[in-house]
């Protein structure tokens, strides 16, 4: 564990890195960006937990039964958003031209309206969801793993 | 300024990045000397990728106020992201083999570590 | 029904990644739960690969096309090539799926009772759900970057699944050498894909295939791809990591690792027959797969001899019987372009190499659970400690007896009827080449025989008295491969008429292939 002034710190910064992660996830059909790359940002402000405090004071916090339930719900929402548009074809944007996400934006440069793409937003942040929750667990376990304990079931 | 510099010269820092990890892949013996090989040799990969789609004079291919007229290929972009993806996965279970491989011989020479010999 | 096979290739392929991470969640309600909720969504997959099977052979390709408006329509109006990514079933796809979900389907019954006394046990049934579908979506794609996804997600879950008792050290040597390898061949593929869309622009393989123009960047693309492919199926020279991660997979896992590299062998055959089958110099490139599987099949049988550890043994014999599907789909390829001697004996050639896929890897398959079932009653699986285990083990005896003779070919086991037809067709191509597979399949015989003595017959030994068969899960997967290992080699004429020759077919002839994606091009 760190001095008292890092851990401060940090704790003042993992809302901002939280939020910018989540932006970039949210922007994914705009702007670059999407699940994996807001995913991977919000988990970096994680790592810098990591090292601030101890991986054995971040267990406590994470638990792990929390981040499986996470990572699996973010997986069956994927899938189950493709499924949604089976009446045509899997994988189809159903959403296009209703009422959430269902605007169709011009073609050519324009300013970026975030109420466009469908079923694609949707998908960003199911996506994000489970690469938050894995990368935690991943880097988490190796953390643990690494001084001396195992993470069972 | 840029126009003074060849247009081949991410193509040959690809060719030099995959060159030497291949030669660390084959010929290294330390563990981690092999994963940090593997990784070499997909950051290789990724820089040929997107260096395939740029066209001279592009701008980023986005249309959320965008300026340029002209735009680098998109589709390289998606097949890299692809790639870092599943290169992360890839580099993560490695490691943890590799720790516990330490953990049950106590060494990371990949000579000392095959008990199966034949 | 109708629509059950219209969406059929997206759902065999979406479903068990549905079953992966569903069974995750599921598995907090107890293991009777996760097991009935797995094998019903098994059989169903398993029921829907049947029904797409029937209707391939009857009507023809079938084109799915994600996101579409309509699942055929590749090109949609004012397209001139195809943007999306689709999936695309013929003949030699739905042979390698029939292949994969029966492996499956035993392994999972197999299982059932193997990982009692196991942690993690559901993750282990999610990495089985994971590896399946990376493998089936590698049977069924139609563009080259899935391809790539697909052959990963494979790798790693069968990397995952060789690991997975860690408390052994020898299983986490065998997982880490299969991701190694995996990741070195997977980016040499990625590399490769790179320079074929820096030529044409277009990733989807039959667009490739009607834009070929056989350039040098493109036979580098091709070496590049043959070679990453031969390090994934094990052919001799890259076959080191082979041994040891056929060794360590446990209970029926083994034959699913396996079916994985007969699937990248699938992917190489596509990329070779279909993208450059109408522009390469086929007598060139048939003589280098030719040579690969006779050296595969020579040092594979050479290296199985002296073995003691009994899984390891077949898993060099798995090597070399490699070597024979690569030497008969070899000579049919080294004479593609010349058509007398292709209708004499190069079709047939095909045949016997693609037939001795679905024989191998349903005889290895059920060799390894046999192995498997011994190191599950002993606990070990060196030969010079075993002794006597047929008075016990009757229903394991009675598999590897079956097993064995499959393997060495001798009648009416499946063995014998697609040797016959590699051994007929390549005497009239090269006499010398088919001289080194009867040898070959001599030795096989031999190293099998030894084994049956040393394992089942003989004094019994005092520490096995007290083992008993093993439990009737483990049985009925057994059984279920022993099934298809004795009707094949009875029927051997039913299951080529019906299910080979289209697979063949589909490889010699790729403007089928092509005309269902692009339309029919003048």
């Amino acid at each position: 564990m760190l001095t008292k002034i890092v851990r401060t710190v940090s704790n003042g910064f993992i809302p901002i890195i939280v939020i910018f992660g989540l932006y970039i996830i949210a922007h994914g059909h705009l702007t670059p960006g999407g699940g994996f790359q807001g995913g991977a940002v919000v988990v970096s402000g994680v790592v810098m937990l990591l090292v601030a405090f101890n991986s054995q004071e971040l267990k406590k916090s994470l638990r792990e039964r929390i981040l499986s339930i996470m990572e699996s719900s973010g997986a069956l929402i994927f899938i189950g958003l493709a499924f949604a548009g089976i009446g045509t074809v899997f994988f189809y944007n159903l959403l296009v031209g209703s009422s959430i996400f269902g605007g169709i934006p011009p073609t050519g440069p324009n300013i970026g309206d975030i109420w466009t793409g469908g079923v694609i937003p949707l998908m960003n942040f199911a996506v994000g969801l489970k690469v938050i929750a894995g990368l935690t667990a991943v880097v988490l376990a190796i953390a643990l793993f690494s001084g001396g304990e195992e993470v069972e079931e | 300024m840029m126009e003074h510099v060849p247009l081949d010269f991410p193509f040959i820092a690809a060719a030099l990045l995959m060159g030497v990890s291949l030669y660390i892949i084959i010929f290294k013996k330390n563990l981690i000397k092999l994963i940090m090989g593997i990784a070499m040799l997909a950051a290789g990969v990724n820089l040929f990728l997107v260096a395939l789609g740029y066209r001279a004079g592009g701008g980023a291919p986005i249309y959320t106020g965008v300026p340029k007229e002209t735009m680098v290929m998109p589709v390289p972009q998606a097949l890299t992201l692809t790639s870092i993806v599943i290169n992360v996965a890839v580099l993560a279970l490695m490691l943890t083999m590799v720790i516990r491989i330490y953990r049950h011989t106590g060494s990371l020479d990949s000579e000392k570590s095959r008990k199966l010999k034949g | 029904m109708d629509s059950l096979i219209y969406h059929s290739p997206a759902l065999i392929v979406a479903l068990p990644l549905v079953v992966a991470f569903a069974i995750l969640l599921i598995s907090r309600a107890g293991y009777r739960v996760r097991n009935i909720f797995s094998l019903v969504i098994f059989g169903l997959i398993a029921f829907l690969v049947a029904v797409l099977a029937v209707d391939v052979h009857s009507v023809g390709i079938r084109v799915y096309t994600f996101g579409a408006t309509a699942a055929e329509l590749a090109l949609p109006g004012g397209y001139m090539v195809p943007v999306r990514i689709m999936f695309e079933v013929d003949g030699m796809s739905i042979f390698m799926g029939i292949i994969i979900t029966t492996v499956t389907l035993a392994a999972l019954i197999y299982s059932l009772h193997f990982l009692k006394g196991q942690t993690g046990q559901a993750r282990f049934y999610s990495l089985m759900m994971l590896l399946y579908a990376g493998m089936m979506g590698l049977a069924f794609t139609g563009d080259m970057f899935n391809l790539f996804v697909f052959l990963e997600i494979a790798s790693i879950a069968g990397a995952g699944l060789a690991a997975y008792r860690t408390n052994m050290a020898d299983a986490l040597e065998g997982g880490f050498k299969y991701i190694v390898v995996s990741a070195v061949s997977a980016l040499l593929v990625l590399f490769a894909i790179g320079i074929l869309y820096s030529q044409y622009n277009v990733l989807s393989i039959a667009a490739l295939a009607n834009y070929m123009q056989y350039t040098t960047l493109d036979m580098i693309a091709l070496g590049l791809l043959g070679g990453a492919f031969v390090m994934k199926l094990a052919g001799v020279p890259l076959h080191m990591w082979a041994p040891d991660t056929y060794t360590v997979a446990p209970a029926g896992t083994t034959p699913m690792i396996l079916a994985a590299s007969y699937t990248s062998m699938y992917a190489l055959y596509r990329i070779t027959f279909t993208i450059y089958g109408a522009h390469i110099d086929s007598t060139a490139i048939g003589w280098i797969v030719i040579v690969v599987g006779v050296l595969s099949m020579f040092i594979g049988v050479m290296m199985a001899v002296h073995q003691t550890d009994i899984k390891r043994m077949m898993a060099y014999h798995a090597i070399s019987q490699g070597g024979y599907m690569l030497l008969g789909v070899g000579v049919g390829l080294a004479v593609l372009a010349n058509p007398v001697a292709l209708a004499s004996y190069g079709r047939d050639a095909i045949n016997g190499g693609v037939f001795h896929i679905i024989n191998h890897v349903f005889y290895k398959a059920l060799l390894f659970m046999t192995a498997e079932a011994i190191f599950f009653r002993i606990g070990t699986r060196d030969t010079n400690k075993m002794g006597g285990l047929a008075r016990n083990m009757k229903w394991t005896a009675v598999f590897y007896i079956i097993g064995a003779l499959a393997i060495s070919g001798i009648p009416p086991f499946n063995g014998f009827a697609s040797k016959l037809l590699i051994y007929e067709t390549v005497l009239k191509f090269n006499p010398v080449l088919a001289v080194i597979a009867m040898f070959v399949s001599l030795v096989t015989l031999a190293s099998f025989v030894k084994v049956f003595y040393s394992a089942f017959t003989g004094p019994e030994m005092p520490a096995y008295r007290e083992v008993r068969e093993v439990p009737k899960s483990m049985i009925i997967g057994m059984a279920i491969l022993a099934a298809c290992v004795i009707f094949f080699g009875i029927f051997p004429g039913l299951i080529v008429d019906n299910l080979v020759a289209p697979a063949t077919e589909a490889l010699i002839n790729q403007t089928p292939y092509i005309n269902a994606v692009m339309g029919a091009v003048p």
